[in-house]
């Protein structure tokens, strides 16, 4: 996908402004919020469930080139292949290579994270192949020319009567000509459309939410049904997904479904989950001709080195982005590239480049309530962290930052000049803030106080507090 | 793409501080993903779970049941009298008039019938193995999924399942199907609708002797 023209700030200030895109975020994020919270009270085996995944994808990770092999050679052995692809480019070069030997015309997709990342869609386009989107969500999009804005429900800043619209335009040609406003009509066209389309394509791409090394098997989950119809419908099913993407056995992946769908959108499971292992057999009467699976590094195997590897654990369920104040403030198109919110803002930088993307670890304000919610315990503000300091290692922070960043260490590593600057500051600051109990302007902090009042200190530094207290609890 | 096969291994290896393969098997992570406890008769919680996700269920006491059920539910939708159904069940004695096609769906099926590998009592499923009499578009193709469950199939998790298939000594088969309810969205505006891209309905025929 292309980064886009425009900085963070901009599409920001566009996102705050909305309002149709912030009742939508709200009420989106607002009910997976509630549905998974009641889903986890009501399981006591969560917090267990989380440990023992955090333990399967680390010990994954450590013997991930192991796996991989293991997993291939499974996949082989059940008629399917195994592509490898170092970059988003070798990716797309095998897709393109695929479908040009296939002989195909109209491909279908399932939802899949790893083919927005490698941008496959604008290529096999360029290529003159026939792209559509099946979920739902997707599909929206994909007629509104636009990225997805969450990684579970790509068209939630989109309205019906935006919806409405785009089936008019859309739809039309094809000899639907009633003007929609209801949202079980708009489904009930989408699914007539596209029945059209499964059953026409001559390749079909999903995702693999898990690969399962034990019997070379790719799993989906779906609530729509239509990653299935894609890859059994089509005479060529491709599987696109990441190469830290694969679990031991059938029995690991179970411990991740459990958590998928309650992290995910506060289901106890989704309505379809689906092993696929390699091609329809010789005796089958139906499924593809054709199995591929295309395992995309892209940046995976060079986090797996660093402080980072813990990311190779996200499941893509977009818990942290429901849970998110920025996210579920400014949407996921502000922040630029296919993964929003917390995940996106360490993945972003990673796989693009740390000076590609410097406003998104910035964009944070550590809350740590994506940490809280994520199932495989990843640390995400220690990762943005981490991305903050690399970008002042690597010159990337702007200078006032610096400076001011450098002046605060000098201050705060001098414990005497540090006391002193707080005996003086402290009781400056509160008599200023004590008509209003707030400060409204304060040199050199405008970036804070324009948008918003410092409270003002009491009036004693904490150290000397805690001496009139000696030590003793209030 | 061999290239693309070493250069990705290879980026592994230097990132886990190896240069080749490790020389010693991988050892498997010891102790398995915790199980949810629940109290309770497993076939109830099966059937308390399928209402739950949107399914619809009647029991019946044999086999012999299943054609009048069929034909029962067909006319309570306004479906045609076309059936697609599973070879496994070619032994059920159709209500006359009903023509039945053991075969893969196609887009103008309305009905389909099939049987299931097991049932899922944890959260609610139905668990399908793909096959020559048991090809995997009969779930998803036509509007209406009828599954014929017997209670005995009926397993406490997940898990189960894949420890039955293992007993049953079956080749892996192209697909395995856990089917949870009909077919949902909430894509538009998070308004939940049922019948998206697969069945609009699933209605599951408890076999209880």
């Amino acid at each position: 996908m292309q980064a886009p023209t425009t900085t963070f700030p901009q599409r920001v200030a566009v996102a705050i402004l909305d309002k149709r895109l912030q009742a939508a975020l709200d009420h989106a994020s607002g009910g997976f919020v509630k549905k998974r919270a009641a889903l986890v009270a009501a399981q006591p085996e969560f917090e267990a469930l989380r440990e023992r995944a955090r333990c399967v994808k680390d010990h994954v990770l450590a013997n991930l080139d192991g796996y991989l092999e293991r997993y291939e050679e499974q996949v082989v052995r059940q008629g399917g292949q195994v592509h490898w692809a170092s970059t988003a480019e070798e990716a797309r070069e095998i897709i393109l290579a695929i479908c040009r030997d296939a002989k195909a015309k109209t491909i279908t997709k399932g939802k899949s994270m790893v083919s927005e990342e490698i941008g496959i869609n604008a290529a096999l386009e360029a290529a003159g192949y026939e792209v559509i989107e099946t979920d739902l969500g997707e599909y929206i999009i994909q007629l509104a020319k636009e990225p997805p804005s969450h990684i579970i429900v790509p068209a939630v800043h989109k309205t019906r009567e935006q919806v409405g619209d785009l089936f008019d335009e859309h739809h039309r040609p094809l000899g639907y000509t009633r003007h929609l406003t209801e949202v079980s009509e708009m489904v009930n066209e989408a699914r007539q459309v596209l029945r059209g389309h499964y059953f026409r394509a001559d390749v079909g791409i999903t995702g693999g939410n898990f690969l399962i090394a034990e019997t070379g098997s790719s799993l989906i989950v779906t609530n729509e049904g239509n990653g299935d119809l894609t890859q059994t419908l089509a005479r060529v099913h491709i599987v696109t997904s990441g190469i830290e993407r694969v679990v031991p056995t059938l029995d690991d992946a179970v411990t991740f479904l459990r958590l998928l769908a309650r992290s995910a959108t506060g289901q106890e499971t989704e309505t379809y989950t689906t092993v696929s292992t390699g091609p329809r057999r010789a005796d089958d009467l139906d499924g593809p001709q054709e199995y591929h699976v295309v395992l995309v590094d892209n940046g995976r195997s060079r986090m797996l080195g660093g402080p980072f590897r813990e990311m190779l654990r996200c499941i893509r369920c977009g818990a942290c982005l429901n849970h998110c104040p920025v996210y579920t403030s400014i949407g996921g198109h502000a922040y630029g590239w296919v993964y929003p919110g917390p995940m996106g803002s360490v993945l972003t930088p990673l796989i693009n480049g740390i000076d590609k993307a410097y406003d998104l670890p910035n964009a944070c304000t550590l809350n740590g309530r994506c940490q809280s919610v994520c199932p495989v315990k990843i640390p995400l503000p220690g990762l943005l962290r981490e991305l903050r300091r690399q970008q002042f290692e690597s010159g990337l922070t702007p200078l006032p930052i610096r400076w001011a960043l450098r002046a605060w260490a000098a201050l705060a590593q001098r414990a005497g000049l540090y006391h002193l600057a707080m005996r003086i500051g402290i009781p400056l600051l509160s008599r200023l803030g004590r008509r209003r109990g707030g400060l409204s302007w304060l040199p050199l902090a405008t970036g804070w106080t324009d948008t918003r009042d410092l409270p003002a200190p009491q009036g004693q530094t904490f150290q000397q507090a805690w001496s009139a207290r000696k030590g003793a609890r209030p | 793409m061999r290239g693309g096969r070493e250069r990705v291994l290879a980026d592994i290896r230097q990132s886990l501080d190896r240069i080749g393969p490790s020389h010693e098997a991988i050892v498997p992570l010891p102790g398995a993903g915790p199980r949810p406890a629940f109290d309770g008769d497993v076939v109830e919680r099966f059937v308390a779970k399928m209402l739950e996700k949107s399914a619809t269920l009647v029991r019946i006491a044999s086999f012999a049941d299943v054609a009048a059920e069929v034909a029962r539910f067909v006319a309570s939708v306004n479906a045609s009298q076309r059936l697609c159904v599973s070879r496994a069940l070619a032994a059920i004695d159709w209500p006359v008039g009903f023509a039945v096609e053991y075969r893969a769906a196609r887009r103008d099926d309305e009905t389909s019938v099939t049987p299931c590998f097991a049932a899922v009592a944890e959260s609610g499923g139905i668990v399908t193995l793909s096959g020559p009499a048991t090809p995997s578009t009969l779930n998803f193709v036509p509007d209406n999924h009828i599954v014929v469950v017997q209670a005995a199939q009926v397993v406490r998790h997940f898990e189960d399942v894949w420890t039955q298939w293992r007993v049953s000594g079956r080749p892996m088969p192209r697909t395995v199907n856990i089917i949870s309810g009909p077919s949902r969205t909430a894509d538009i505006e998070m308004t939940i609708q049922l019948g998206a891209h697969g069945p609009r309905r699933l209605h599951i025929l408890l076999v209880t002797p």
